[in-house]
């Protein structure tokens, strides 16, 4: 313990260094997403600047803060100023922002959108009113975007590991109460609360016990948990910790999939960096407790993300779910006792431990306490990451801090290819457990996907099925055939070849399904068609009975057109289009012929962004079947 | 038995649970999981090569055939799906003249899907080779193939 005390000290100094700092520190937003908007290129192209200048600044490379479509994100810190953040930097920004900020000391107002501090520093505001961020309670997040991930020094200055060091100097069973006691459920989805498997687990005889961290995240359009690991890694080794104490476990595994290797990456450094600092081992700080952790690589499978697959997998058969009981917390990995926990959960662990049950349970509402993390993507203006207290509106988390829909508002598909599709009459319901299950959809894991007039929610809602069928494992008939079969009487809806008794058979089959399936992906898997099917009965039966996608979205009932008024004949679509559907002279307006016409977009796309030809393409949906 | 396989067993215990980071090694050394290489891990592990198939059939990541000299996938998660993913995979389909999951006569390019990458904010994106590109077009990513040999 006396070991850590010092080096803890130690990393205040180093962090308080940075925070009054003698030379500029440039932070650089490099988590994945930040990647996948050129984040890399840029810090060559600072390392570049800097070296050419001669100037003595450091660069490190952090998380992501969560606006991603402010991404890439730099962050300016000056000696004597505030941290000051700046927003879709590309190479030529850049330039300017270095050579205003870093050379002349002149913050570069023109692209920031905040500063670190809570004043107004030079016309800037504090990051932290940005709409996107002020209505957020960032727990979990809370180290996410601002310290150097792979700086274990960084997380321990900000209190990290306190929580643990907390839980050593309580009985487990006093911590299993307190995580009680904070009314913490699992952020996995279902929802279950944390404290009753783990004192299934606790109490289970064996002499060997096993945490397992669910870092599968299969759900499509989700990427909290990535997001999380690879920003503030260390925050769920030390609820691995907590929860490897409280249930008696001493080994650890992540289990996480292969397609996040950067996630996977900074874990490897996080565990190694724990045992170097003396928290992971034998007898870790001089308690009785030990404890170690390992990794497993995922190999692309969604359906192990449910326990009892994700347990085969680890033991090495195929991903297949077994029914239960009896529960892992008695007959888990290798037939011993183990706890699988989310991300999220484990995440928000060292929060409970360090600040206090009570403390926690000031946030969300009886019942659903605390925050959840939330991804927030589709046809919405400001998309990323977020953290809100549970029961806080669909409207608050789309309109405030989303900044609503860039066309009309048109859905809501929470919990991911489990979960439903939300109208727009339940926009005032508040974000728990039970009032998404009420509605018909799950909480699930956080992926919030917004549609509007463009989306199609019969395409969507095949898409999502579309997705569970071909992740079915197969064991049990109900979700093996059933999904198959809706999905294709889906097929043949969105094919304009449906017919009304079409709808009761996909409820039929959804109700059947949802009662006969083994796991929670077949159980869940009709949920998307179901909700849709609730709420937007009419644009099935437009489908049906017109022939018609008023989104504009089902390919066979849609058409291009060239707008004879608009086209100048320029000749680029002609150029692009893949099977010579279009014909025409040089400035004559064109010709599209519809039978050789495959709906590949080229044309589409070319025409809106070609100034000269304007948007003399359109697509619209077929004329109303007679 | 070659002195990579041999190298890659000495990091791994003998134990049926190991067969799945295995094959995961095998298929980062040789960029698909050959009846030669099920072969030899049958051998290692004690499993029979049955098991191995049965096992390595299962999971999306593994592939029986060479890969090609660069990997496109098509991100097919939600967020790029409402944004036009599946128009990309059928433009690289027909441009490419394979289907998803094949290899260009010439071995230049492996198609795929994945399920997703996980930046959303971004969609739709493309990943070829480690390079992940961003909002992307049917436009833009022809132009991109260009770059790719
Ligand atoms: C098909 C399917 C996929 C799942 N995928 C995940 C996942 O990716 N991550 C996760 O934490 N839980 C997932 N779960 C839920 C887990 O089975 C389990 O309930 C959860 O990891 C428990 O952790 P918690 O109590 O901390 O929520 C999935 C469940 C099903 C049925």
């Amino acid at each position: 313990m006396n070991k850590l005390k010092k080096k803890i000290t130690l990393a205040k100094g180093k962090w308080e260094e940075l925070q009054d700092n003698k030379d500029p520190v440039i932070y650089v937003g490099a988590a994945s997403c930040g990647r996948a908007a050129g984040a890399l290129e840029l810090v060559d192209e600072i390392e570049r600047y800097i070296s050419e200048n001669k100037v003595n600044a450091r660069v490190i490379q952090v998380g992501c803060i969560g606006p991603c479509y402010l991404e890439p994100l730099v962050d300016i810190k000056m000696p004597g100023q505030p941290r000051i953040s700046y927003s879709n930097v590309n190479t030529k920004v850049l330039g300017h922002i270095l050579k205003s900020h870093l050379l002349e000391g002149q913050p570069f107002a023109r692209a920031s959108i905040g500063n670190f501090s809570r004043e107004t520093f030079m016309d800037i505001p504090p990051l932290f009113e940005h709409p996107m961020l002020k209505p957020q309670v960032r727990i979990v997040l809370r180290n996410c975007g601002i310290i150097d991930p792979e700086e274990i020094d960084h997380y321990l200055a900000t209190d990290g590991y306190q929580g643990f060091m907390n839980a050593l100097k309580m009985t487990p069973e006093d911590v299993i109460g307190a995580v009680r006691q904070a009314g913490l459920r699992g952020r996995g989805g279902a929802g279950f609360p944390t404290f009753k498997k783990w004192t299934v687990c606790r109490n289970s005889p064996g002499e060997q016990k096993y945490l397992i961290c669910n870092a599968d995240e299969g759900d499509p359009g989700a990427f909290m948990n990535r997001s999380l690991i690879e920003s503030d890694p260390h925050a769920v080794l030390e609820g691995m910790l907590i929860a490897g104490y409280a249930i008696g476990a001493s080994k650890g595994i992540v289990y996480i999939r292969a397609e996040y290797p950067l996630a996977i990456e900074r874990l490897k450094k996080a565990i190694a960096q724990m045992k170097e600092y003396g928290l992971l081992g034998n007898n870790i700080l001089g308690s009785r407790f030990s404890f170690d952790i390992k990794i497993k690589e995922g190999a692309g499978a969604f359906v192990c993300g449910e326990e009892t697959a994700l347990i085969a997998s680890i033991e090495g058969k195929r991903g297949m779910p077994r029914s239960r009981p009896p529960f892992p917390a008695i007959s888990g990995l290798f037939g011993c006792p183990t706890i699988i926990n989310n991300v999220e959960t484990l995440g928000t662990l060292p929060n409970i431990l360090r600040n206090g049950a009570e403390w926690y349970t000031r946030f969300g509402k009886e019942g659903n306490r605390g925050t959840k993390t939330f991804s927030l993507v589709g046809k919405i203006r400001r998309s990323g990451l977020i953290e809100v207290q549970l029961g806080t509106t669909l409207r608050e988390i789309i309109f405030d801090i989303g900044g609503g829909v860039q066309k009309n508002f048109k859905a809501i598909q929470t919990g991911g290819p489990s979960g439903g599709c939300l109208s727009e009459e339940f926009l005032d319901l508040p974000v728990d457990y039970e009032s998404l299950a009420s509605a018909g959809s799950i909480m699930g894991s956080g992926g919030l996907i917004v549609m509007d007039e463009d989306t199609c929610v019969v395409d969507v809602a095949k898409y999502f099925l579309d997705f569970t069928q071909k992740e079915s494992c197969g064991k049990c008939i109900p979700c093996r055939v059933g999904t198959k079969h809706m999905v294709e009487i889906l097929e043949r809806i969105t094919h304009g070849e449906g017919n009304p008794e079409d709808l009761m058979t996909l409820r039929n089959l959804g109700d059947t399904i949802k009662k006969g399936a083994l796991c929670g992906l077949g159980q869940t898997a009709p949920n998307p068609v179901l909700t849709t099917l609730r709420y937007f009965r009419n644009e099935y039966l437009e489908h049906i009975k017109d022939g018609r996608c008023r989104a504009v979205v089902c390919k066979d009932l849609i058409e291009y057109r060239v707008i004879k008024e608009k086209c100048t004949g320029c000749q680029s679509c002609v150029r692009v289009c893949p099977t010579g559907a279009i014909s025409g002279p040089r400035s004559e307006p064109h010709n599209l012929d519809p039978t050789k016409c495959i709906k590949c977009r080229s044309c589409y796309e070319i025409c809106r962004f070609d100034a000269i030809a304007g948007d003399a393409i359109v697509i619209r949906t077929a004329e109303k079947r007679s | 038995m070659s002195e990579k396989m041999r190298s890659i067993f000495e990091k791994y215990e003998r134990s049926p649970d190991q067969l799945i980071p295995i094959l995961q090694e095998v298929q980062r050394e040789y960029g698909y999981v050959s009846p030669e290489s099920v072969k030899m891990i049958s051998r290692y592990l004690r499993v029979t090569e049955n098991q191995i198939y049965g096992v390595s059939s299962f999971y999306a990541q593994f592939r029986f055939t060479p890969p090609g000299r660069h990997s496109i996938k098509v991100c097919l998660g939600t967020a790029c799906h409402v944004r036009g993913g599946a128009t990309l995979l059928e433009m690289l389909e027909r441009e490419l003249d394979i289907k998803c999951g094949q290899t260009t006569a010439d071995r230049r390019f492996d198609l795929d899907r994945v399920a997703c990458l996980g930046c959303c904010a971004l969609s739709p994106v493309v990943q070829i080779d480690k390079e992940i590109s961003s909002r992307m077009t049917v436009t833009k990513l022809s132009e991109l193939l260009k770059k790719y040999e």
